[in-house]
């Protein structure tokens, strides 16, 4: 599955990302960013409420797919531009982290 | 491949430029061609501990010198220095400020997780005069 699915399928909104065709292996939740950089894998769809500018920097270096800002979480102006610079997905939904992850854990 | 010497300056306090020198460091691995684990451990390693000069000193100096073999990389504040090294090591050990566990920082598991994605690290810190983090990830 690529994100592009992955956005069709949950009805996310596309904060920031241009080419959507990067690949979902798996998902892991988690606010706590050094928890989530070295627990995180390549391809993971990354649920938090972070959407802060560090948050961004942590998807860069742990490499996963998107972010997906649960909860309707807000995403700053910042992060925003750090986001745009680095090729980062950044994707909102209203439901929270588990309904998000549980639906993932169908399609992938 | 000839040695690589790259050196970045971490600013105080700069939360929009925190993470900035593993990014840069993590794309000159890739753009000499390491392989993608190398170089996850490196950025991670990294990443901490240049966020930890910028919430725990008042930022610093970042050297990484790069062979085929190994990434030697040495991170150096002018910071308050660690007290007890063993205590800080410990997961879940924080003095993270409350305004910077708001951003998701504070968990305790920075210095443990460049402990678990290095082969080699050493910490050389004095209270009033700054910390001097070495890391060394080499391909296995
Ligand atoms: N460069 C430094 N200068 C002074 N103190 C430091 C430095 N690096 C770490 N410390 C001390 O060691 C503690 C543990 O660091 P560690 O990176 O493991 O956790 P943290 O930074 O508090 O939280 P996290 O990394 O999970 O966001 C810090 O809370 C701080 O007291
Ligand atoms: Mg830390």
């Amino acid at each position: 599955m690529d994100v592009k699915e992955l956005i069709e399928k949950l009805d996310l909104k596309v904060l920031c990302g241009e080419s959507l065709d990067r690949k979902v292996t798996g998902c892991y939740c988690g606010d706590l960013l050094s928890w989530v950089m070295s627990r995180a894998q390549e391809g993971d769809v990354w649920l938090t409420v972070m959407g802060n500018i560090n948050s961004v920097g942590v998807a860069v270096l742990a490499d996963v797919a998107c972010i997906v800002l649960t909860e309707n979480a807000a995403l700053d102006a910042d992060a925003l531009n750090r986001a745009k610079q680095n090729d980062v997905i950044i994707l909102q939904t209203e439901k929270n982290s588990y309904q998000i992850a549980a639906a993932i854990s169908k399609l992938i | 491949m000839e040695e690589v010497k790259l050196h970045y300056d971490v600013n105080a306090y700069d939360f929009t430029c925190a993470g900035e020198a593993s990014g840069k460091l993590k794309r000159s691995l890739k753009d000499l061609g390491f392989d993608a684990s190398l170089i996850r451990r490196v950025a991670i390693a990294v990443y901490e501990a240049e966020i930890n000069m910028v919430i725990h000193a008042e930022g610093g100096v970042i050297d990484a010198t790069i062979t085929p073999e190994c990434i030697t990389v040495v991170l150096a504040d002018k910071g308050p220095g660690i007290p007890d090294v063993e205590l800080a090591m410990q997961e879940g050990y924080s003095t993270a400020p409350e305004n910077v566990r708001s951003l998701g920082f504070g968990a305790g598991m920075g210095l443990p997780n460049i402990k678990k994605y290095t082969d080699e690290m050493t910490i050389d810190t004095e209270i009033g005069i700054g910390t001097t983090i070495t890391l060394k990830i080499c391909n296995k």
